[in-house]
């Protein structure tokens, strides 16, 4: 089938103009505007102490909360595909929960549970410190990994692994050099988006924080807390430097592309 | 020798294996031959340990190894898609058994080294299977099972997913390579031409149930059962009974024991020719004939012919239907 020469342009059109509108102006515009008077304000705005600070505590939430979401991901799609328990669909459901509850609600349920008079106590502080934040972001970003593992497990089946137990392999042996190896581009996938997803978080967060300048703030929050001091040069420094990562992210995530040859 | 003992195995609510019994001897080739839901894959993986009986023992070479999960029965495996590990190299696939086991690097390379020469796949080291065409994948899948030295080696459909000529050349491979390494094999198949091609013994499973095991010669001449004698070769049915179409002789003249038919048509299919009869009681009855004999007999649609079993010593080849 063949589509007409005009019809196919229009398409053309049609999609790329949406995207302009709707991204390329507007991130565009941010990064223009952030480096309009040059790269010293730019510089200066981003190594503030309270920048610098917000810069680290994005990276060690993001650090403790993707390895977890690794972890977890890959042992929940191994017992969703291969497990066989009662209530798979229901655990399914609840894994996929995050993606529909508003990061805010997440945030407002974190606090009810942990905070004070909240049902769980712990010996140290959970709501308004970093603990808060990492639970935060670990449920934001808990389906990333499950979701991509889960197609690539079921894509590549059991008999590899009974090739390898034939062959004399313990469980834990085939899951290390048959399983893993076998689905490491999903688990990729994972990680990339659940990074994405945790540096990029601001509802969840914003709420179990606090907002405490040098101590509970993360890039997404200082933008926001520039934005609303009227510091809109500061808060597109800010930005700016979460588009770098965002960007970083997203390259990675290409270069990761499976070869052909060893898929 | 491996003794399957009293085996029986569900899923479910269905009965895959059911009080299954067999001694497989040392050295033989042995192939499960049964129509699929027969029980014959259920078989091979309970052997293996992929599956575990709910009744019954597995004896491996007078060990019980019932209760041991597969990676410590000493066997090799070749599963009909091959399960190649597809982010090693053919080398790595091979050597993967060995590694396990911790051997020597120099010990591994050598034994890796003569065992893809033996497959054929000498110069295909570091390719991976994607590059490999699937006689070739299943090529290297035996050299990776045989790297073990397993005591007993087991196919499942190991050429069901081959092209037809690909797994004649296979089939034929095969046999040579247990002449020469003498390994116990079990080979699973549903195809009867396989399983007489290949095998010295033969296990015919219906239902989960074996039907009757023994030599390819001695199942092909004394079926114990219809079921038997229609699954290793085509069958006509005259009368009462059940022959082949080739242990029947067409006359012009009536005999003894012989039924009267009608021709209805004339296949020439080169050396042989099929004569469609149609008996008396309206029953058809394919007879396969030479071509000297059809020419002699001068047969056209709509002659009158006779029809009964070649007058042969003995007559085991009759089996009631």
């Amino acid at each position: 089938m063949s589509v007409d020469r005009g019809v196919r342009l229009s398409l053309r059109t049609l999609v790329l103009g949406y995207l302009g509108v709707l991204l390329l102006v507007p991130v565009g515009l941010v990064l223009y505007r952030t480096f309009q008077h040059g790269l010293l304000p730019v510089w200066q705005s981003i190594t503030t102490p309270a920048a610098v600070h917000a810069f680290w505590l994005t990276l060690e939430i993001a650090l403790i909360a993707v390895p977890l979401n690794t972890i977890f991901g890959v042992i929940a799609a191994l017992a969703l595909v291969r497990g066989r328990f009662r209530g798979k669909v229901f655990v399914d459901a609840v894994i996929r929960l995050p993606f529909a509850l508003s990061p805010v609600v997440i945030g407002l349920a974190l606090l009810l549970v942990y905070g004070r008079g909240g049902w769980i106590s712990l010996p140290f502080q959970v709501i308004f410190s970093v603990p808060g934040m990492v639970l935060a972001t670990v449920f934001v970003s808990l389906p990333f990994v499950v979701l991509e593992v889960v197609p690539v497990l079921r894509e590549v089946g059991d008999e590899q692994e009974q090739a390898a137990a034939t062959l004399g392999a313990t469980p834990w042996q085939a899951f290390w050099r048959i399983t893993l190896p076998a689905i490491r581009w999903g688990i990729a996938y994972g990680v990339v988006l659940t990074t994405a997803r945790a540096i990029g978080e601001f509802g969840a967060v914003s709420i179990v924080s606090g907002r405490i300048a040098g101590q509970t703030q993360t890039l997404t929050l200082l933008v926001e807390q520039r934005f609303q001091n009227f510091d809109l040069a500061g808060a597109y420094a800010a930005s700016a430097l979460l588009g770098v990562i965002a960007i970083a992210t997203l390259l990675a995530m290409t270069l990761l592309k499976p070869r052909k040859d060893q898929g | 020798m491996i003794s399957v003992d009293g085996v029986t195995k569900e899923f479910g609510e269905f009965r895959a294996l059911d009080d299954v019994s067999l001694d497989v001897q040392d050295g033989s080739l042995t192939a499960l031959l049964g129509p699929s839901g027969s029980g014959k894959s259920t078989l091979l993986r309970v052997i293996a340990g992929l599956e575990l009986p709910d009744a019954g023992r597995i004896v491996i070479a007078g060990e019980d190894a019932t209760a041991l999960p597969a990676q410590r029965r000493g066997i090799g495996f070749v599963f009909q898609h091959y399960a190649a590990f597809k982010h090693m190299t053919v080398r790595e696939n091979v050597a993967f058994g060995l590694r396990i086991r911790k051997r020597p690097k120099a010990e591994v390379a050598a034994k890796v080294d003569e065992l893809l020469g033996i497959v054929g796949l000498g110069g295909y080291q570091s390719r991976y299977p994607s590059q490999l065409s699937g006689g070739q994948r299943q090529r290297m899948a035996l050299a990776r099972a045989l790297a073990i030295e397993p005591r007993v080696l087991l196919l499942d459909e190991p050429f069901g997913a081959l092209d037809a000529n690909v797994r004649a050349d296979l089939r034929a491979w095969l046999r040579r390579l247990h002449d020469e390494v003498h390994v116990t094999t079990v080979l699973v198949t549903h195809d009867q031409e396989e399983a007489m091609d290949v095998a010295d013994r033969i296990v015919v499973l219906n239902e989960g149930r074996i039907e009757q095991e023994g030599t390819p010669r001695e199942l092909y001449e004394r079926p114990a059962n219809g079921f038997v004698m229609s699954f290793l070769g085509p069958v006509a049915r005259l009368g009462e009974a059940l022959v082949r179409p080739h242990d029947l002789r067409v006359t012009a003249e009536p005999r003894d024991g012989a039924l009267e038919a009608m021709v209805e048509r004339i296949v020439h299919l080169g050396f042989e020719v099929r004569a469609e009869l149609q008996l008396a009681d309206g029953a058809p009855l394919a007879v396969q004939l030479t071509r000297d004999d059809a020419v002699a007999l001068e047969l056209a649609p709509g002659d009158i012919v006779w029809v009964g079993h070649t007058v042969a010593p003995a007559e085991p080849e009759t089996v009631a239907a």
